[in-house]
């Protein structure tokens, strides 16, 4: 039988990418493209109001039009359950209901509170158009100090006010250190509403079978298996008869990490009409209806000696939940309570986090999830203090790092490992030393141009999740385990079924590398399956960089037991014992005797046809492993930012940007560039161009892609990575996450920057010209 | 009120039968299935929907199909002859300059065009060429790399 | 994302295209590029009953020079306009400016006729023409007539065009030393503030947009000038502006980014 050859594509390797193909051809297959014959269009009419109660709706004229099959509001639909959350932090969290149709009232502007059924698009907009809502106005709540004033109006009638949650932690000797400390530093650090905008929005299609009640939905989604889980619960069906699809999905970071109204309508009203249901959400529907992110401030306080030593911190955390709690919206400002001392080994700490209800989109997961808000705040505390003691930004970060790992924080969260003087040392390395800087920005100012640089140190927790923490210290309704299934057939091909759900990661290119190397086949030879349900027994997805932590790791030990098997098939086959055989080159071979041999491709042809076996050993090459971490991963690094700010128009350019980053073991080190190229640019976006903004009349400023300003390759600089490697103890692969690593470790570097740039203690973002030109008239800047 | 264009597509000539206000991206996509051609926003913005017109990148979903009556265009899937992949495709490849493919065969359509116009470009030049395609997932950076591995300029 | 339906003639002469729209009068607009008109009528903020396609008319696209002027078809595409070697050496500031609309693939499809006439009061085009002192051509009923730049922009999206006239051509001086600097957040986005300055000898003719209601001439600053004193010239720009403030500037800014662009424009137009 054939030998096999590796083809040099393991772990380590930047393999080019399996994916590539069918996307650089246009034959993706997103789901739009997903066409089934007697579909139907949906469009939906959506609140013009951020709180009101629906007094009347009028379908007549919309139903009448040409091509219209049905006009459909909550009273036609039925739903067992309202949109799920996932996630209660105290475990008595009340959580209001929502309803997928808005049901008498409504909450923000863009709710959904009807929809149209038509033969094609244009009719289901035009139809959309036609219905007419009638209000009777309530009073709104646009922002969290609206909200929290006292006499509010409630968003929510069954709870006494607007607050949704309040956490705290609070450790015995933080007000001492704080009535001790030689030195006291407050700021309020603002973390703006940030919108995901994903290229590819979001879109269904159900396919409700009335021939046998089996309910297809293939949904534009970061997570299948919870959208299955979710369909059975809200529209009441078996779960057995429920398969759900994430077909190629375009872009996720976090909007796709959710179970929405949609999918449910769009599955209700397929099993009304008896007709597969199409939902494609336009762009400026998009804005919003999907989650938002962030929309979160930050009162920190310091407290240290003057010789830089952080004895204490304080941190008051205002999150906007927004309208409604969606899967795993209170998770989010966990997530920064968790993380509030960033990468300091801070003694003392007083934090809190207060959550509060607007009549706004509803915040959820966005690209740090929780993570960026806190190293954002604690970085740009940390650099207040630095400026007031007359110390360096470098200096003060070191002098505060943990030095030896694991390391709990005083919230209680275990650090697995960290070098954090080892990467900041890098960038040190890679960056001009401090004389040379200040000249460079003397040279700077002859030409108008104010020079500034900035710096974060970063360390955040991903590899989601220990199911024991995700259900005792986080309160979250699934675990966080990841299944992986490695199935060698008898020709010897390998099939891996993932429970990750990838969207532009590259799993099918990682897994197959590390099946590669577990078991000597070659990576071409290695076909991956995800995102559909029918296929993982169960897999929580892909976010909160995750799915190599987890799902890598299950794919790991799934292909060792594979291997592990095949050793005791080839026994026998080599009439050897097991401990007698070596393994390499995809072949065993009894040591001693190398021309007995028996490739791997061999001993699964023979475990399939399963005669002779070894006492004990069944039939086939097919294993299935569920792996539980027993920690969550904490990739680290620093990050160094240079500006330059016209002093005439308060314009920044960023003229350097290097990230040093330490994610542990690296499967495929273009793969890891390319998350950090991407995440950092996403960390860009929010630091100078991008904010969600309401008007006082609760409408959405920020409603297109106008308005809301994700930039272009034109706007954004040349990123230049670099890497450190301190495996994780916490995995077999020792491997970290880094898919949202950029995002949490800009915005602060870039802040920072233009904070030296300009001589001023902290600015908001976005940093566009004029806020940035009205710092500098405000005074501070040379 | 339908009427029938005809319009040229990949070289070969097809006809629908639209509204005057069918835009051209949606033609491509439900009357023609060639779904390559992405939307990704309804304001002209993001680019993922350029195709060449009269051997022009430009935004489809801002072109109405009656306006293509009797011209030519060329979508993603029609770049590529008997089955190798376009230069750019390949370059996009090789320097992982796509990750979830979304905006893909918009950014490479316009930056075949790039080229063609400014066929030595500085990566600054790059940059500005490709202003009307945007991209959430690779931060641009591998795609500069790659419309430079494209020209043969190296740095 | 999808317009109301409309009817749709596709004219192929001016004469035709000029009878359609007596014919369907305020329900009709003309369509050229369709880069202002469609991205309006896809959210629904503009719905005409009837779309006049003029852009099959080929006589109306092309660049020819008029000895002391270029004279500019009004289907001639932005892309055109920059890349137009007549453009480029008699008139640089009208190709600098064609070059910085929107992104490539909005210069292929936007037209300088669609442009002059939609009139946006954050232009770049209309705000180049009134600088260059240059003119439109406008066919109509009783026939053809010229319109100088000064009388063209009214106000906001509206031009001294009469409803049933359809701009054909545009005019403009050759001009050696002209600079447009156009000033944005992000590089495809349209301008916060942009100043054209043409510099002849020691006087100066200079033209904001994103100040107001449409593009003004900011005759302060060019009688400020006088000489060749641009940091003087640029003091002055914002002299009798009442600029709006919004979401992508205030007032204040605005008046600011005038006074800096102003001098940027005319630096750059004097160097040569």
């Amino acid at each position: 039988m054939a030998t096999t050859v590796e083809q040099g594509k393991g772990i380590g390797v930047a393999a080019l990418r399996k994916e590539d193909r069918k996307f650089l051809t246009g034959r993706g297959r997103y789901v739009d493209d997903i066409r089934m014959p007697g579909m139907l269009h949906m469009a939906i009419v959506r609140s013009q109001m951020p709180h009101a109660d629906i007094t009347g709706i009028d379908t007549a004229a919309a139903a009448g039009m040409p091509g219209v099959t049905a006009v459909l509001t909550a009273d036609d639909l039925e739903f067992a359950a309202g949109v799920p959350c996932a996630s209660n932090p105290t475990g008595d969290m009340v959580h209001p209901v929502r309803w997928p149709l808005a049901k008498g009232r409504v909450r923000h502007v863009g709710e959904p509170i009807a929809v149209v059924l038509a033969a094609d698009r244009y009719a289901a907009r035009d139809a959309a158009d036609a219905v007419v809502v009638d209000y009777a106005e309530l009073p709104a709540v646009t922002d969290v100090d609206a909200a929290l004033a006292d006499g509010a109006p409630r968003v929510h009638d069954e709870l006494d006010s607007n607050v949704g949650l309040i956490l705290a932690h609070k450790t015995d000797g933080v007000d001492d250190a704080f009535a001790k400390a030689e030195v006291v530093v407050e700021q309020t650090i603002r973390n703006q509403r940030l919108i995901h905008v994903p290229i590819e929005t979001r879109g269904v299609v159900a396919d409700w079978n009335p021939a046998n009640d089996d309910l297809v939905v293939y949904s534009s989604t970061q997570v299948p298996h919870f959208l299955r889980t979710f369909l059975a619960i809200v529209c009441g069906v078996s779960e057995a008869k429920v398969r759900a699809i994430a077909p190629d999905v375009g872009g996720g970071f976090g909007s796709k990490l959710n179970a929405y109204a949609e999918e449910f309508i769009a599955a209700a009203v397929s099993r009304k009409v008896g007709a597969p249901v199409k939902w494609i959400e336009e762009r400026s529907e998009a804005m919003l209806a999907t989650c938002h992110g962030r929309a979160q401030d930050a009162h920190m306080s310091l407290a240290a000696t003057k010789d830089g030593k952080v004895l204490g911190l304080r941190a008051h955390y205002v999150q906007d939940y927004g309208s409604y709690l969606q899967m795993l919206t209170p998770l989010i400002s966990q997530l920064t309570f968790l993380m509030s001392p960033g990468a300091y080994a801070i003694p003392e700490v007083d934090v809190k986090v207060t959550n509060v209800y607007t009549n706004t989109v509803p915040t959820d997961a966005l690209r740090g999830a929780g993570r960026p808000e806190a190293t954002h705040a604690i970085e740009r505390i940390m650099d207040i203090l630095a400026n007031e003691l007359g110390m360096s930004r470098t200096e003060i970060r070191r002098r505060n790092f943990p030095t030896e790992f694991p390391f709990t924080t005083a919230i209680g969260l275990q650090l697995d490992s960290g070098d954090y003087s080892k990467t900041l040392d890098k960038l040190l390395e890679l960056s001009d030393d401090k004389a040379t800087f200040e000249r460079r920005r003397e040279e700077a100012a002859a030409r108008g141009k104010l020079l500034g640089r900035g710096l974060s140190t970063w360390v955040e927790v991903c590899g989601f999740v220990p199911s024991d923490v995700a259900r005792n210290a986080l309160g979250l309704t699934p675990g966080g385990w990841e299944s992986s299934t490695v199935r060698m057939h008898p020709t010897g091909k390998v099939t891996v079924i993932t429970g990750t759900s990838p969207h532009g990661q590259g799993h099918a290119t990682s897994w197959s590398q590390i099946v590669e190397t577990e078991l000597g086949v070659p990576f071409d030879d290695v076909e991956v399956i995800h995102g559909d349900t029918a296929f993982a027994p169960y897999g929580l997805g892909t976010y909160g960089s995750r799915s190599l932590a987890v799902g890598g790791t299950a794919v790991h030990l799934a292909a060792g037991k594979v291997r592990e098997k095949a050793k005791l098939v080839a026994a026998q086959m080599l009439e050897a014992a097991p401990d007698d055989l070596d393994f390499s080159g995809g072949a065993f071979a009894v040591k001693g005797s190398p021309d007995k041999r028996a490739t791997i491709q061999e001993v699964a042809f023979r475990a399939w046809q399963a005669f002779g076996m070894p006492e004990g050993v069944g039939p086939g090459l097919d294993e299935t492993v569920f792996f539980d971490p027993p920690n969550c991963v904490f990739p680290f690094g620093a990050h160094g930012c240079e500006v330059e700010v016209d002093r005439d128009t308060g314009k920044v350019e960023i003229t350097g940007y290097i990230a040093v980053d330490d994610c542990g073991n690296v499967i495929n080190p273009m793969i890891v560039d390319g998350q950090v190229h991407g995440g950092v640019v996403h960390g860009i976006a929010q630091a100078l161009y991008e904010g969600a903004e309401y008007d006082s009349g609760g409408q959405l400023v920020t409603g297109t892609l106008v308005d809301y300003l994700v930039p272009s390759a034109a706007d954004v600089p040349h990123i230049e990575t670099h890497r450190t490697v301190t495996p994780s103890p916490t995995n077999p692969l020792g491997v970290k996450g880094i898919g949202e690593a950029g995002t949490i470790a800009s915005t602060p570097a870039v802040v920072g920057a233009v904070c030296d740039a300009l001589g001023v203690r902290d600015l908001d973002m976005p940093l566009q010209p004029e806020a940035v030109w009205t710092a500098m008239q405000k005074g501070g800047a040379a | 009120m339908k009427s029938a264009v005809t319009i040229t597509v990949n070289g070969a000539p097809r006809t629908a039968e639209v509204e005057p206000r069918t835009l051209l991206v949606h033609l491509l996509r439900e009357h023609l299935n060639l779904t390559g051609t992405h939307v990704g926003c309804d304001t002209s913005n993001c680019g993922a929907c350029t195709v060449w017109l009269g051997g022009e990148a430009v935004k489809s979903c801002t072109v109405l199909a009656v306006q293509a009556d009797g011209r030519e265009v060329t979508t993603i899937e029609g770049i590529s002859g008997n089955g190798d992949l376009h230069p750019m495709q390949r370059a996009f490849h090789e320097n992982h300059a796509l990750q979830c493919g979304y905006c893909t065969p918009g950014m490479v359509m316009t930056a075949i065009k790039l080229l063609e116009e400014n066929p030595e470009p500085t990566d600054e030049e790059i940059r500005h060429g490709l202003e009307g395609n945007l991209c959430r997932c690779t931060g641009y950076e591998n795609i500069v790399a790659a419309v430079r591995a494209a020209s043969g300029v190296t740095v | 994302m999808i317009p109301r339906a409309f009817a749709y003639e596709r004219p192929t002469s001016v004469a035709d295209a000029a009878g359609l729209l007596r014919t369907h009068g305020e329900g009709a607009r003309i369509l050229a590029g369709g880069h202002s008109l469609l991205p309006m009528m896809k959210l629904r903020l503009a719905a005409p009953e009837t779309l006049i396609d003029i852009g099959g008319i080929s006589s109306l696209r092309g660049v020819s020079d008029a000895g002391s002027h270029l004279v500019i078809g009004a289907l001639t595409t932005h892309a055109e306009v920059a890349g137009s070697d007549l453009v480029r050496s008699g008139c640089p500031i009208l190709a600098q400016a064609a070059a910085s609309v929107g992104d490539m693939q909005v210069r292929n499809r936007g037209t300088i006729g669609g442009s002059l006439a939609q009139a946006d009061p954050h232009g770049d085009l209309p705000t180049v023409l009134l600088a260059l002192d240059g003119d439109v051509s406008a066919e109509g009923p009783d026939g053809i007539r010229t319109i100088a730049a000064a009388d063209l922009f009214l106000g906001f999206l509206t031009t001294s065009l009469r409803p049933d006239e359809i701009l054909t051509g545009v005019r403009v001086p050759k001009a050696a030393n002209g600079a447009y600097v156009k000033f944005n957040r992000r590089a495809q986005d349209w301008a916060i503030v942009g100043v054209a300055a043409v510099v002849d000898g020691s006087s100066a003719r200079i033209a904001i947009t994103g100040v107001g209601a449409a593009p003004v001439r900011a005759e302060a600053a060019e009688r400020a000038f006088s000489g060749g004193n641009a940091a003087e010239a640029a003091e002055h720009a914002a002299e009798g502006l009442d600029p709006p403030s919004d979401s992508a500037g205030s007032a204040d800014y605005r008046r600011h980014l005038a006074r800096v662009l102003t001098r940027r424009a005319l630096e750059e137009a004097t160097a040569g």
